[in-house]
Parts: C-alpha cells; structure tokens; sequence
C-alpha cells in the first residue's frame, strides 16, 4: 500500500473500522513509515483532545424532570395510569451505586459519590492517560516481556506491581512507566487491544480482597477501578468497556505475584 | 434567537400504555444525556437544545408504537437529531443568524469562504470552539463518534447517511479540525 491509500484509512483505521485485511495493511504500513506513523500519532493526540476537552453536555434535571412529566401524562391519558412512579431507570442507577459499594468495599464505595474525591481521582486517571497518549511518553519501559518490564520497576517503586503477559488473550503488553497518581508514585502498566491503548495504574492498598467495580465513563474514556492482592488496579481506555472489563477480570484471576 | 418557538405543543398528545411506558422508560430516558449531549453540539445553545430534547422525547413518545429496534439510543438520537436540524432551518428561515447556518446543506462544498477563514484565524483557538466551527454533519459525526463511543453503523443510523458518507465526514472533519487547531494533518496529503 503507498503512503496516499494508508492515509486515506488512516481515520477508520484509529476508529477500529477497516476490515482485517486492510487493517493490517495498514498497521505494517505504518510500521515502516515515520511519515504515516506521524500523521497516525496527530489523529491520535486529536482524539484523545476531543475526548478530554470538548465538554460533554449533561441533560439538565429540568429537562429530565419536563420529559418525566410528559412521558407519565402520556400514560396517564390511556386512562391505566398506574402508581408505579416514573422513576424506574433512576432507581436502577441507585441500584448500581449500591452495588459498587457492596462489590467493592469501604476503599471503593466513596466512589459513588459524584463529586467526591474518589470522582476526582476518577478524572485525574483519565487525565493521566490522556497525558500519556500525547506527550510521546507512553512508556519508560517498552517490551512485550513480563520479565523485562516487572524487574524494571525494582528500586523506583516501594512495591512490585504485577505484570501478566496476557498476549495470549488478546491484550499484548506494551510497556511500563511511572506515573503519579492520588498523590503518590504508581506503576502505569500499557496493554493494547488492536489499536486501543490501555493504562493499567497500579499501587498498594490496604485491601486484600479482589473487587471489580463497574466501568465509570469519562468525556469518552472508561474508568475501570479493581483491588486484587493488596494493589489497587485502575484500568483506562477508550476501549469497549465489555473488553476492558474482560482485561480486568484477567488480571484479578491471577494468583498473587511473588 | 428572538425566532425561538419554545417547545411545540400542538400536534396529537401522545397515549401510552403502561407496559409501552415501562418500555419507554427503560429503552429511551436513560439516553437523555447523550440527547441533549448532541443538540447542545448541534446548536451551540443551551436553551435551544432543551427546547429540542423535550419536543424529540414528545415525537419519541407519539411514534413509540413503531419503536422495535433494540437501539434505544440510536433512535431517539435520530429523533433528536431531526428535531434538532428543523430548528436549525427554522433559525434560517427566521433570517436571524444566516451566517452560521449556512453549513446546514453543505456536506458536499469544500471549505472556504468566512468558516475557512476563521479556522485559520483561530490558530490558538481550544478544540471545542474549532469543533463548534465545523459544519453540522461533521460536528454530529465527531460528536457522535467521540464523545459517545458509536460505530459507524451506528452514526449511520442516527444521521441516516450511508455508512460510507459517515466515514469520510469524520475523517475529513479530522482534517479540518487539524487544520484550524494549526497543526497535524494537512488537507490533500
């Protein structure tokens, strides 16, 4: 493929949309071409802009009281107007919020709480892994090799972060780094998932329980929070959350790293 | 806006059954965010946006009995969207502010003329106000793309454009969107 066909794919290639065969054509393409690389790497940078600047516009509780009241009155007028209050799907939030904090325990059921600082900390992991996506800086360690990259950390860490080669499973290891997170060093694990990028934060928590809370979703990013072993893990992605919840439910399967 | 309508109340109010209401409420109302999400995006305007919600949902509710998609976010995004692009008409109509809307119809045109130069103007310009200055059907297709996380199956369906049209609407409003945040990808490499 010459470089005028890759970049005219280049944007249903970053939005996962080209079949396989043209998909790879593309991926080797780039591989080999810092031209097409770099022009890969700005559509890039400009997702990850659009995701985490342009604002993303919540419907006023006005609205959705206006529409509540419209939709009961179109009830009502069938003349079966039942006592069931208009208020189901809400209550179904309320629902999930509980059972955040049941699954996840007293460390993760402050982040129910809108605005609390577990909500804070839900968008600095997204800022973090904006950042990592556009500074070129995604990792200090680059290797595939679960045994490169854990003894990497060794010494810049007060923890060993585990780190699974899940290749096997379709998410390939991408590297490592540190990062700051919730006021205090963390290892950044980067997986991929086809193109998706994945930060995996990592750090000691005095939890011993394994955990998985459901994906919170960010100005596009999914905000995956889990405990296993005593490590806080936060996973973030512009990936599916479906799939990065089966990257999750991967890492909290393994046994304790030694 | 002194063309502004407020919400339409005329036409047939809208009867439901309780097993539709209890459809209603569980496929449809848990998209309101993504709704008004697209319309503030759409028409630039809080108000406005509302407006259009509130009278999409009311179209939503009289046209629920030929709901049968599972997708209930793609059809009140079409909805919405539709709602959305009679008040963009409407507004042009009104002669109020001709300038902005002449994007309405202008998926084919080649940038150039007062949007262009206001992108280039814009070099310092925030992303969002780039974005805002993108023509309607790349705007919708970003948004959609971006900040909802939809295929472009899906983008397909909300905005009725062939899957092939929705393709390259968001690659070309990448390019644009480059181009007036004075970087990146230049149009016609």
């Amino acid at each position: 493929m010459i470089c005028q066909d890759v970049r005219e794919r280049l944007s249903p290639f970053l939005d996962d949309e080209l079949d396989a065969v043209t998909s790879r054509e593309v991926s080797e393409h780039v591989a080999g071409c810092p031209a097409c690389a770099a022009e890969l790497a700005g559509l890039e940078a400009l997702r990850a802009r659009l995701r985490s600047e342009v604002e993303y516009h919540r419907a006023p509780e006005v609205l959705r009281a206006r529409v509540l009241r419209q939709t009961r009155a179109a009830a009502e007028r069938a003349g079966r107007a039942h006592p069931r209050p208009a208020v189901r799907w809400w209550r179904g939030l309320a629902a999930a919020a509980v059972l955040v904090a049941v699954a996840g325990g007293a460390w993760l059921s402050g982040s129910a709480a809108r605005g609390g600082p577990a909500d804070a900390l839900v968008r600095e992991g997204v800022s973090a892994h904006v950042r990592s996506l556009m500074a070129a800086h995604l990792t200090d360690v680059a290797s595939s090799d679960q045994h490169t990259v854990k003894p990497w950390f060794n010494g810049r860490l007060d923890f060993s972060p585990p780190v699974a080669d899940l290749a096997s499973a379709g998410f390939p290891l991408v590297g490592g780094r540190l990062d700051y997170l919730a006021g205090r060093a963390v290892a950044a694990l980067v997986y991929r998932r086809r193109q998706h990028v994945i930060n995996v934060f990592v750090w000691p928590v005095d939890d011993p329980r394994t955990a998985v809370a459901p994906a919170a979703t960010r100005h596009g990013y999914h905000v995956i929070r889990a405990t296993h072993a005593g490590m806080a893990l936060w996973l973030v992605s512009d990936l599916d959350p479906r799939e990065l919840a089966t990257l999750a439910r991967l890492l909290v399967a393994r046994p304790p790293s030694p | 806006m002194s063309e502004r309508r407020g919400p339409e109340s005329g036409g047939a109010k809208p009867v439901l059954t309780a097993h539709q209401q209890v459809r209603f409420e569980e496929s449809v109302l848990p998209h309101l965010d993504a709704a008004y999400n697209l319309a503030r995006h759409i028409l630039r305007d809080g108000t406005e946006a509302e407006d259009a919600v509130q009278d999409g949902c009311l179209r939503a509710l009289r046209h629920f009995d030929g709901f049968r998609g599972v997708d209930g976010r793609a059809w009140l995004l079409s909805i919405v969207r539709n709602t959305c692009l009679t008040y963009l008409g409407r507004r042009r109509a009104g002669g109020g502010t001709v300038a902005f809307d002449e994007e309405l119809h202008s998926a084919d045109s080649e940038v150039s003329g007062p949007e262009a130069d206001l992108a280039r103007a814009g070099a310092a310009e925030g992303v969002s106000e780039a974005l805002s200055r993108l023509p309607v059907e790349f705007r919708e297709a970003l948004v959609l793309r971006e900040l909802e996380g939809l295929s472009y199956k899906e983008i397909a369906q909300v905005t009725g454009a062939p899957i092939g049209t929705v393709m390259s609407r968001l690659a070309r409003g990448r390019r644009q969107l480059a181009r007036a945040l004075g970087g990146g990808a230049k149009e016609g490499d």
